[in-house]
């Protein structure tokens, strides 16, 4: 019996920041960053949007789309580099929020922008190892963030928000994951230390030894297992901390752009993290047909890769994928604001009694 | 509020959670446990229901002086909105300037944050509203 994506959905906060507006602030040319990062825009969450609300809205929306009772979900899993709390999980706000609680397992994952793939593995094994000692038919994977950059940072540019999760199970199943390999090593390219506001990295280290050695080695030990190779896809999807790296590693492990471009989200709302590569695979999904073959490959710092081979099914062409809003859709409501309402809206200012 | 209290509210807060009464079929929000129509015929058969979160909105206020905690959503909106089902509901609308809202307006059930203790307690969600 195949498993695989039963149902997806994705919430993206609406409101939108230029990298001219941070370029300007910094004394930078924001708009030629913009073009150098391959970013025309970034989602900024309101003040009262976290990783918890975003990830309960995508939970939302991805049951809306399948006839499948929330009491039947037997794990939730939250990836996340921004969980609200340190010590209390997201995963329970999830739970209560979309009326699965009490019955099922549920936990906060964090490994930067991979947490959300961690947590699909998590869930396949799951529901792979389903019987009567483990009765778990479907597993919750969200991958939800709303990231910061210091403000100055390159970082500013790209860190944004949004999130995305998946449904996995064995039945009604519209893509089969047919295999997920992982490539992880010590690798310090982006780290925050414990009770910091933001993230460090190592400039220029986090692109060759880090980001495209850790996709490469995934995607090619990928496609050796599978016997397949670029020409097999109709489409591949990888991890976009920026809109660039992404088309770099794409073509360099033999991909064209007719196949990289459906997955490519960051252009649109910035890298939204644990939620970066998910949201374009949801993407591919709104547009894929029964047949169509997509390999995914998620790259987290510190420093892990997730790679999934993905068959999508004929129950793709029943799925009401029309019940929540597609990628593209849900994107296009940007509502533009300046780097001043920007700092306020990150908590950014110092106000009085703090 | 104690952290007790809101989390006795939490269905409320999260999901709409009212009651149905189960003998005329009328929806309440917040829950009850007795029918006003059925009265004591409704004793004992007020069911849980959870509100789809679709209403339009019925009337309006932009707030400029805010509640602790809302200096950075100045000047938000407040809104009495009939959900589908009937009931009134007040709730804050986000996601649009003031400008953008009239009577009549369809909206949906968001979840966002509420409320927190400072930077140490504990944070509050449930429902707001935005435009459809």
């Amino acid at each position: 019996m195949g498993s695989g994506i039963v149902s997806y959905g994705v919430y993206v906060p609406r409101y939108r920041i230029y990298p001219k507006d941070i370029g300007r602030i910094w004394g930078q040319d924001g708009a030629a960053m913009g073009k150098a990062l391959n970013i025309n825009a970034k989602s900024v969450p309101a003040p009262d949007e976290d990783a918890a609300t975003i990830a309960v809205m995508a939970a939302r929306r991805t049951l809306l789309r399948v006839d499948v009772d929330p009491q039947e979900i037997g794990a939730i899993f939250v990836g996340s580099e921004s969980h609200p709390y340190a010590v209390k999980p997201t995963a329970s706000i999830v739970s209560e929020a979309i009326g699965a609680a009490p019955h099922l397992t549920a936990a906060d994952l964090e490994f930067a922008c991979k947490a959300g793939t961690v947590g699909m593995q998590a869930c396949l094994g799951l529901i792979n190892s389903s019987n009567k000692n483990i009765p778990i038919d479907y597993a919750l994977a969200i991958g939800s963030d709303t990231s910061q950059g210091a403000p100055g940072n390159a970082l500013e540019y790209s860190a944004s928000a949004g999130g995305v999760a998946f449904l996995l199970g064995h039945e009604k199943v519209i893509a089969d994951i047919e295999l997920t390999m992982s490539y992880t090593t010590d690798t310090p390219d982006f780290w925050r230390r414990e009770g910091m506001k933001y993230p460090s990295h190592g400039e220029r280290f986090t692109g060759k030894p880090a980001y495209f050695k850790h996709i490469q080695e995934t995607a090619e030990k990928m496609m050796r297992s599978m016997g397949t190779g670029p020409q097999d896809y109709e489409y591949a999807v990888f991890h976009q901390p920026n809109g660039k790296f992404p088309i770099t590693i794409g073509k360099k492990l033999g991909f064209k752009m007719e196949q990289i471009e459906t997955g490519l989200i960051t252009p649109y709302i910035g890298n939204t993290y644990s939620a970066s590569m998910m949201i374009g695979l949801a993407n591919i999904l709104d547009k894929a047909k029964p047949g169509d073959r997509i390999l995914a490959v998620s790259y987290g710092s510190g420093a892990g890769s997730d790679g999934f081979h993905i068959v999508v099914k004929d129950e793709i062409e029943r799925f009401a994928r029309e019940r929540s809003p597609l990628v593209m859709e849900e994107i296009s409501h940007g509502i533009p604001i300046d780097y001043s309402i920007y700092v306020k809206f990150r908590d950014k200012i110092k106000m009085e009694g703090e | 509020m104690g952290v007790a209290r809101y989390w006795r509210q939490q269905d409320q807060r999260y999901n709409l959670g009212g009651s149905k009464c189960t003998i005329c079929n009328r929806e309440f929000f917040p829950s009850r446990t007795m029918c006003p129509i059925c009265h004591r015929r409704s004793l004992g058969k007020m069911e849980k229901y959870h509100f789809k979160g679709f209403g339009k909105v019925t009337s309006f206020t932009v707030v400029h002086d805010p509640a602790p905690g809302y200096r950075s959503q100045v000047p938000y909106i407040l809104a009495t909105i009939e959900l589908e089902e009937g009931d009134l509901v007040l709730g804050q609308i986000v996601d649009c300037p003031p400008s953008e809202v009239e009577i009549g307006s369809d909206v949906e059930m968001v979840f966002r944050k509420l409320s927190e203790e400072g930077k140490s307690g504990t944070i509050q969600y449930g429902y707001k509203f935005r435009l459809k």
